[in-house]
This record gives structure tokens, sequence and C-alpha cells, in this order.
């Protein structure tokens, strides 16, 4: 049987990759105003999340709950830069220690904490959002996976240390601006960040960004590496035993999530001006793996669209039913779980599929007078379905992975 | 050619998203929703979520005094109509509703938040967009946004009126502090300290617990160990029921007064979840309890009793939600417009006479001026007010404190 990582094809990348190209740059921008651009931007920084875990819940079978931490980590990072810039001794001339963060002030605080001094650097501050977050999956996955703690018992200490990190956030206030978060965040560089013209430089840095993700996403999980992943989570004993060292390729793709958490973060802070404890938290880490779970836990374009849909449907639910929402939202994914458990990218490869391969045959037939050039085909495959789907097909049913409907052979090894 | 086509579709793309974005720059300009019949306004708190109990009542009085308002003939000859959102208990979801109010439905002003930190997430909206946020409850102070109207009492109206009966009436030496975890609670007794130990007074005692936090037990067994003559609470929310019960179960009796027991952050609505029985005898500082007696506050409490039900209760925070709506009708009345900026520059000054409270005044600091009162909780859920202050001034950034 062939798993869905080793179906997949150039051509099913190329049209899915245009199709989410498509949505973000040319469809989003221009049906949009400013203010649900950037509540898109901000849902598409939890999809660096929902992608992370395509890698780690779907390919690895590590179901981390504690994805918060990470996405936490690199968002509270930006935001410890942002806060300091925010702070010059003009603006905070009102209190006791001029120059400090106004929490601190409040908090008797009178000097700098010195883990707040590397955050006056800003490429200093970009090597730690990426380094701190993964440096913490690494110690974390060596803690776990070299003494072989897996399955439930991994997902209940992620929870625990997601719970574990709010407390701490949220008890040292004078160091961390406790629950109420990092606030009031103005400039980056200079470059007054809550302008309409930087929210929307903000939002094409994060759709470049999560393409970059996308294409290294998929590279991994077209290695080796994520092959291995896939056997790993199928029969761990059977890999153990052909000689490959578990543990290291989940501490791997561990770290790899976090990485990709981190980044989210800190586009997140960026777009949103804040950071708060409750992104780092067990309902906060819940949610992304739900994001990804609607999407479809083997697809790395499931989880953007997921984390898209769910978002936006919480959004538009609780400004039209503010007093019921939580209740509608829940009852959407109890019927989710029932009616797909596969996700939207099972949907796609069990409705949608069909369709397309039976359009994916006339085509062939049309070239077949022709000689069998693949840069032709490759090119017909991508103009006509990309042309179909942008006049009728809802735009999330195009995710997917298990692209063996159109696959012609022709899979990548 | 496969690079051709991705050359051609990425200039394609390139161009629209560059035609887009100047699209987008050219848009800017924030209307506020009025028309010749209606103005549209927001209400953003919190109707899931743990702190939903809390805020319900500042939905009831923002709601009351709406309708009140519209069918006076509403404001410069306009119906107030509201827009409602939920802060799920989420500051960052505050920020986001704030922010779709302002930019979607255009509101002319927002009644809401409830926790300094939903405060603290919705600031930089309103002051981003200028638009106007009345707040509803007791705060720390340490901010005055030129785009908020703090309701409630700051910390000084709150706490030195307090402390100076305490002190004088009760003859009160010795204080012990025991706080919820966060910006509120260390202000208060940041300031509670240094006006006790100015007067050559004794704190015994200061001790933060988490919010939500249940066990009291080991702060109870202190209590009776360093016997101060007051215990001063701000502990907040749902710990308050568990820390009342504690000190009954253990043997305080609150209505001897040995130690007398001072808090800040009861109101009747606290009291409801505590239990009369819990708290008898305990002493609250606010600037309103239900049971004040004058013209204003009775018919207040029979209009909300109809519109909400015999047995709902009002505390100090729905009664300043219910004086946000017509501080800002008076603003704008003054203002001759709902153009906010003139609402803002016409706001400090505005008075109100006869109100559930009494007379009440917006101060330059955005603060108000207010009389703050002392009742000693009574076993119905109700207060006995003992005592009551001269008109205070607001202070929020406490000098030399």
């Amino acid at each position: 049987m062939k798993t869905p990582a080793l179906a997949s094809s150039n051509k099913g990348f190329a049209l899915n990759l245009t199709v989410l190209l498509a949505l973000l740059v040319l469809v989003f921008p221009s049906s949009m105003d400013i203010f649900r651009l950037n509540m898109m931007g901000k849902y598409l920084s939890y999809a660096f999340v929902a992608m992370g875990l395509v890698l780690c819940w779907g390919y690895g079978g590590i179901l981390s709950l504690g994805q918060g931490i990470f996405f936490g980590l690199g968002g509270y990072c930006m935001a410890m830069f942002l806060k300091l810039e925010a702070s010059t001794p003009e603006y905070t001339a009102s209190q006791t220690t001029p120059g400090i963060p106004d929490f601190m002030d409040w908090n008797q605080l009178t000097e700098l904490p010195w883990f707040w001094e590397a955050f006056k650097s800003f490429p200093l501050t970009l090597v730690l959002i990426l380094l701190v977050p993964t440096v913490f999956a690494y110690f974390f996955g060596l803690c776990m996976f070299k003494r072989r703690v897996g399955g439930v018992y991994f997902s209940i200490i992620t929870q625990a240390i997601a719970c574990i990190m709010t407390i701490l956030i949220v008890g040292q206030q004078g160091y961390t601006g406790g629950i109420n978060g990092i606030t009031d965040l103005k400039t980056c560089m200079g470059f007054d960040i809550r302008t309409n013209g930087a929210k929307l430089f903000l939002y094409y840095l994060c759709v470049f960004l999560l393409v970059l993700a996308v294409l290294l996403c998929t590279w991994v999980s077209r290695s080796k590496a994520g092959r291995l992943l896939v056997a790993i989570r199928d029969d761990e004993q059977r890999v153990r035993f052909s000689g490959y060292d578990v543990a290291n390729y989940k501490i791997f793709v561990l770290c790899f999530s976090a990485f990709l958490s981190a980044v989210g973060g800190a586009m997140f802070t960026l777009q949103t001006g804040f950071m708060s404890p409750s992104f780092v938290g067990i309902v906060a880490s819940i949610e992304m793996v739900v994001f990804c779970a609607v999407g479809g836990r083997m697809s790395i374009y499931g989880a953007i669209y997921g984390t898209l849909i769910v978002s936006v449907a919480k959004t538009a639910i609780s400004e039209n039913f503010p007093e019921l929402w939580s209740l509608l939202i829940g009852a959407i994914f109890i019927g989710c779980v029932l009616v797909f458990p596969k996700g939207l990218a099972g949907l796609y490869a069990d409705h949608v599929m069909p369709f397309l391969s039976g359009l994916d045959g006339r085509l062939k037939g049309a070239f077949r007078g022709a000689r069998e050039d693949r840069e032709a085909q490759i090119e017909a495959l991508r103009d006509v379905p990309a042309d179909k789907v942008l006049l009728g097909v809802p735009p999330q049913f195009l995710s997917g992975d298990g692209m063996d409907g159109i696959d012609d052979g022709r899979s990548l090894s | 050619m496969k690079s051709k086509i991705a050359a051609k579709l990425s200039a394609v793309l390139i161009g629209a998203a560059l035609a887009c974005a100047a699209g987008q720059a050219l848009a800017g300009d924030n209307p506020i929703a009025v028309t010749d019949k209606a103005v549209t306004v927001g209400i953003l708190h919190s109707i899931t979520g743990t702190i939903a109990l809390s805020e319900a009542g500042s939905v009831q009085g923002e709601k009351l005094a709406i309708k009140e308002i519209n069918k006076q003939g509403g404001v410069l000859g306009r119906q107030i109509e509201y827009v409602q959102e939920d802060g799920a208990s989420d500051w960052p979801t505050y920020s986001e509703k704030a922010q779709k109010l302002i930019l979607k439905d255009h509101v002319a002003t927002i009644f809401g938040c409830w926790t300094s930190a939903s405060r603290k997430a919705v600031l930089p909206i309103v002051e981003q967009h200028d638009n106007l946020l009345f707040y509803p409850v007791f705060t720390e102070g340490l901010e005055s946004s030129p785009n908020i109207i703090y309701l409630g009492p700051d910390a000084t109206q709150q706490i030195i009126a307090g402390l100076d009966w305490v002190i004088n009436e009760k003859k009160a030496k010795t204080f012990y502090f025991i706080g919820s975890d966060y910006i509120w609670p260390r202000t208060s007794f940041k300031i509670a300290r240094k006006y006790i130990e100015d007067k050559g007074l004794k704190v015994v005692g200061e001790e933060y617990y988490p919010l939500g936090h249940t066990q009291f037990n080991s702060v109870i067994n202190k209590f009776k160990l360093k016997k101060p003559d007051v215990i001063f609470s701000t502990v907040v929310g749902g710990s308050n029921v568990a820390f009342y019960k504690q000190m009954k179960a253990a043997g305080i009796d609150l209505a001897k007064e040995k130690p007398l027991l001072l808090t800040t952050s009861v109101t009747e609505d606290e009291v409801l979840g505590i239990g009369g029985e819990n708290i008898e005898g305990g002493y609250s500082i606010m600037k309103y309890f239900q049971s004040m007696k004058n013209e204003e506050n009775e018919k207040f409490v029979k209009d909300f009793k109809a519109a909400y039900g015999e047995k709902s209760v009002i505390g100090d925070t729905t009664e300043s939600a219910y004086l946000g709506p017509w501080i800002w009708k008076a603003a704008v009345e003054k203002a001759g417009t709902f153009d906010i900026d003139k609402v803002r520059a016409a706001l400090p000054g505005i008075e109100l006479v006869k109100t559930p409270n009494g007379y009440v005044k917006v101060h330059e600091n955005h603060y108000m001026w207010m009389k703050t009162y002392i009742g000693q909780a009574q076993k119905d859920g109700q207060f006995k007010i003992v005592h009551g202050s001269e008109l205070m001034e607001p202070n929020p950034f406490m000098k030399g404190y």
C-alpha cells in the first residue's frame, strides 16, 4: 500500500501551491478590507503551528498538546523586543524608573532584568525567536524520547508543561507582564506596525514565510526522514530493529514543529501588537490540534485550510451569536469528527478526487497524439484543474496529499 | 517552458498584489455610524468563560441605561442601537472584537471591558483608532488614556477612604494584606502599605494567591497566629467563595470584628456566590451599594428588578456600567455632535448631579470625582452603609506612593 507521502506527485504539488497562492495573494487581498485581512494574517500565523503538527502528529504519530509553548516562546521573544522599543524614556516619563517596560515599573522593578538585555538587538532577537523554542523542544524531546516515553503519556506531559509555562508567566508578572501579557507594542525598527500599510506588508510577509514553510514541510515529508517518521508511527519496534535510532527522528520532528510554531508566534505578535499567556496554555494548544484535525492531519495544505476555516467560523459565529457561539462551535467539532474523521483532506480524497481523475483521464487523451512530453503534461495539468477549481470547487476541498487518484505512476522518490 | 509559466504566474500575482496594496492604502478614514434616526454603540463584555458571571451585571446595567435613554428620546434625537460582542474572558479576543466594533460597525463609543488585562488589550485599539471606551470597574490607576473613561473608583479613592475610617473609628493598629496575584491587588497594597506606615502603624503580613485559588487554610492559620486588627482583602472572583467559607469554618467570626475584615473587592454580586451568612459582619469599600437611600437609587433598583427579575442584585460595577451611557449622552449633548474628538474634549467636567450613588463628575484625568462608602455585609446579602466620605478627587498616579 502506498502511503500518501509517497503518492504525492509534482503535479499535485504544483496545483496545490498555485491554488493556495492564488487564494492568499489574490482572492483574500482583493475581497477583504484591511481589518479582515489582518485577521487572516493572524490566522495564517496559527497555520504554521498546524503544519508543524501535520509532520509531528500526522506523520510521526507524536501528539503534542503543548504546541502553544513554542508558539508562545516565539511570540514572547518578538514581544520583548517590541516592548523595549516602545518603552522609550520619553514615552515612559511618568514612571518611577523611565525607560523600562511599564509593567516592570508597576511591579516595583527598578532595572531591566538580565535576560531582557538580549532583546535590545533586532538580529539577536530574530535568532532567539528561532533558537529558544527549538532548543527547548530539543531538550524536552531528549528527555522524553530517549527514555521511550510516547503515546498518551507524551501528550499528557506536553499538556502539563503548557500549564506550568502559563503559571510561570502569570506568576512572574514583573518579568513577563503576568496575565495582562505584553501589550501596547508600537514600532518595529522604527516602523509603526499599527498602520494599514504595515498590516498589509506584514500580511504578505506572513504569506511569504508560509509558502517557505510549505516548501520546507513538503521537502521534509518527502525525504527519507519523512518516510521513516510514517514508519515509526505505524510500527516503531520494526523501525528500531531495522537499525534506526527512532528517538533521534522523533526529536528532529518535534524540534522542526517547534521551529515552525515559533515563526508563527513571532508573526502573530507583529500582526496583533501584543502577546498574552493565553496563547501558551492548554486551551490554545488544543485548539491548534483541532485546526490540524479538521484540515486532515496528513495534509500540509489541509492544515492551512483547516486553520483558516475553523478560525473564520469561530469569528463569524461569535460575531453573529454572541450568546450561543461556544455551543455552536462545539457542535460543529463533534459533527466533524463523526462525519469526516480524516478531515477536509480526507473529504477531498474521497469525493472530489474521483471527479478530478475523470478530468485527468480526458486530458491525457487529448495529449496522447503528441509525444509523451513530461513538461507539456505537467503544464496542462497545472492549467486546467486550477482553472476548474477557481470556477467551481470550493478552495478548502483542494487540499490534501491523497493524490492517488490522479497519480499516473510518476510518484517522486 | 516550466520556468516561463512560473515567471508569468509570479508576474501576474505580484502585479495583482500591488494593485490590491494600492487599493488598501487609499482606503483610510473611519466614519461613525450615525443616521438621522439612530446611532450605533458597542458593548464589549465576556458572556462566556470564567469572568462571564462578573461581567453579566455590567451588560445589564449598560443595556438598561440605553433603554431608558431611548425612552426619553435618545441622544441628539437619535435612538441608541448597540452591537454586542463577546470578549470570551480572553484578552486577545477583546482586542479583536474592539477592532471589529470600531472598523466594521463604526460605533460611536464602546461600553465594556472588566479585568485590567482586558482594558490593557483594548487600550491601544481605542487610542489608535481614536474611539472611546467607558470602563465600569474599580481600577489600580497608573494609566490615564485620553480615550478611556474610568467609571469606577481608583485605588486611592477606595483605599484611603477605607483606611481613614478603620483607623479613626475602629482604632486599628495592625493590618494583614491578602490579595489575588495581579496588578490591581498589588498596586492597591502598595498604596495601602505606604499610607499605613506613614501613620506609624504596622502591616504584619502581605500575601498573594493566583486567580482562581481555593486553598486559604495556611493564610487563615497565619491570621490566627499574628492576630491582626484588620484583614484587608483584595481577593477577586471565585476565590472569594472559598476564602470566606474557610474563614468561617476556621472559627473566625467576622461579626465580632476581631479581626475586622475590610475588602475592596466584594460587591453584592460576589456575596451572591459567597453567601451572606459567610461574610456577615465584613466591611466593603465601594462608591455604591444597592441599599443606598435616595430617590434616584430607589427608582434604579425598581427598574433594574423589573427588567432582570426580582432576585437580581446590583453591585458597584453594575451601577458604574449604568452610568456609562448617561455620561456619554451628557458629553455628546454638550459637544452637540457625535464626533469623537469633540465628545472627548467635552468629557472632562461633565457632571451628573443625581445618580444612584449621588454626585459624580469627570476629572481632567478621565477618572471620576465621587464619594466612597463603607458598607457592612448583612445576612441577606445586602450591605448596611456605616460611613460615607467627602467628595474625593481621583488620583491615578499617586505621587509619593
